[in-house]
């Protein structure tokens, strides 16, 4: 079968699908891409499933060879993706030949790059998908990230009557922006005074170095004046904005811990996981609040754009 | 839509734009426990659509669902009439699950700090931890991880002044007037008393967890052979 070999792993380079929903109740998290809109888009590049299984890098990239032909997509940020030494662009479906070696540099904006490809990695689900949940250590290759010498097979094609594909330019910039982040109120929103809640979206925050699939730790104004600390240990959503005792939000995020015990401000909007999913260590970032309504309204949207309306002939 | 003025569980509220959060009591208990396994129960057996998972804790559930399939107040609306209709469904007898620990000081890395400080010997610490049947309340957390009720406070120990880096897994540890199993190695800062040979996390099985919520656990002590034995 053919398969593509790991030169290089770069800094951490996981499969990831959409994730693993359904087992929360057994304290397991969903995982999945990081930034599944870019992952969903290059597999749409590729007439994949948009759930097949793709290769998420984070701020430097690899080095992946392939034994034999097939075609791919790079999306996400800007990884400078070549081809045997020649620089090749994102957003596009290119033919790899047999042979050929994909290399990837560090980071030019964003957190992550995907590579997707035709037909998907060949990877068995566990608990019925294929993503790498790297604290529980399932899914993916191994449950780990790569390794230098890892081998990992692909499906076979007929590639005779390849056209070239690429996502309209106007749908990347609208998906690629990281302005402001939207929120909602989570569950614990009221027990924080209107003070700090102004506080907390009238400021710029930084994103720590402590900011992995788990959560990004974020700095700034401390977010300490809380009515209620108390809470009885609940359920946490993805994207769900938790407050510690020392007045310091983190966003929880795809490997979260599924229940937590400090009160949450703010969840991210479900149109803005992406956004969350591309934010590396030192970016700035504002929040805003708007309603359910809103939020869902910007979903629909983003749904919109992930359509076949969004390709052109590249 | 808080329903919090009324004051009267359930309420449910949008913790996000893709999840709601059910409140069924204001404290932990092993009533509101009852009426969280019977309302997980019953929204799990209504098969909503566009569900993606269910999560009860002592006092909540939290519905997480997908947007794309069902509009978020068509949800709630949904979930809502469910919670009025509060009819029962029926909850087994709880499984009593018996969970070997060795207690040898060799896994039992802090054990004498708990003896030390409750005043008590070894010996009488590993008698009174195997004493009583702890209700697992819900997993969560990590995978598999039990919240666990209710520990005699004899045994109560602070939590550790720093984490270890590396618990290993199957660890029996008391935190305060908690204790707890860890499934995998993980950081961890509660004493370690013990470790069972069970694995309370295996992903290639159809039920992937040892324990569920609802369970009765009771920790039966074994040598170190007999903890050999059970590993292999």
């Amino acid at each position: 079968m053919p398969l593509m070999k790991v030169i290089k792993p770069g800094f951490q380079s996981t499969i990831q699908d959409l994730g693993r929903f359904g087992f929360s109740h057994l304290g397991i998290s969903a995982s999945g891409a990081a930034d599944a809109v870019s992952l969903r888009i290059g597999n749409l590049l590729l007439g994949n499933d948009q759930n097949l299984s793709a290769l998420e890098m984070t701020l430097i990239g690899g080095e992946f060879f392939f034994d034999s032909e097939t075609i791919v997509a790079i999306t996400g940020s800007d990884f400078r993706p070549m081809v045997d030494g020649n620089p090749i662009p994102l957003w596009t479906s290119i033919s790899v030949k047999a042979g050929q070696a994909l290399q990837f540099g560090m980071t030019q904006a964003g957190a992550r790059c995907y590579l997707c490809i035709k037909g998907g990695f060949e990877i068995d689900n566990i608990l019925g998908s294929s993503s790498t949940h790297i604290i529980a250590g399932i899914g993916g290759y191994k449950g780990r990230a790569l390794m230098k010498g890892d081998e990992i097979n692909f499906a076979g094609n007929n590639f005779k009557n390849f056209n070239s594909l690429k996502i309209k330019n106007e749908v990347v910039a609208e998906i690629m922006n990281n302005q402001k982040i939207f929120v909602t109120n989570a569950s614990q929103t009221e027990y924080f005074t209107k003070e700090t809640l102004n506080l907390f979206s009238s400021s710029a925050y930084l994103v720590s170095e402590e900011t992995n699939r788990m959560g990004l730790r974020l700095t700034g104004p401390m977010l300490t004046n809380i009515n209620n600390k108390d809470i009885i240990t609940e359920g946490v959503s993805l994207g769900a904005i938790q407050v510690s005792h020392d007045g310091n939000p983190i966003i929880l995020f795809v490997e979260h811990q599924t229940t937590g015990g400090y009160p949450k401000i703010a969840n991210v909007i479900s149109a803005h996981f992406h956004k969350v999913g591309q934010l590396r260590p030192r970016d700035e970032i504002r929040f805003s609040f708007v309603s359910i309504e809103k939020a869902y309204e910007m979903r629909m949207h983003l749904e919109s754009l992930i359509s076949p309306m969004s390709l052109a002939s590249a | 839509m808080t329903e919090q003025l009324t004051k009267k569980y359930p309420y449910i509220q949008f913790a996000s734009d893709r999840s709601i959060l059910i409140k069924i009591g204001d404290e932990i208990s092993r009533e509101i426990h009852e009426r969280v396994l019977n309302f997980f129960l019953l929204i799990g057996s209504a098969k909503l659509s566009g569900i993606q998972s269910i999560h009860p804790a002592y006092n909540s559930i939290l519905i997480t669902f997908d947007p794309c399939i069902i509009h978020p107040h068509e949800i709630s609306e949904s979930v809502k009439a469910l919670l009025t209709r509060e009819s029962s469904v029926n909850i087994h007898d709880p499984r009593i699950i018996e969970i070997p620990v060795c207690y040898d000081e060799e896994f039992a890395l802090d054990i004498s700090v708990v003896a030390r400080h409750n005043s008590l010997t070894i010996e009488q610490v590993i008698q009174i931890h195997s004493q009583p049947e702890y209700l697992v309340y819900f997993l969560g957390f990590s995978p598999g991880f039990p919240y666990m009720g209710e520990m005699p406070k004899e045994i109560a120990t602070p939590r550790l002044q720093t984490p270890r880096i590396k618990v290993p897994e199957g660890s029996v540890a008391i935190g305060g007037d908690h204790t707890g199993i860890y499934p995998l190695s993980s950081p961890g800062g509660w004493n370690i008393i013990g470790r069972t040979p069970l694995r309370l996390f295996s992903p290639d099985k159809e039920e992937p967890t040892l324990l569920k919520m609802g369970d009765k656990i009771k920790f039966i002590p074994i040598t170190r052979k007999e903890f050999e034995e059970l590993k292999n």
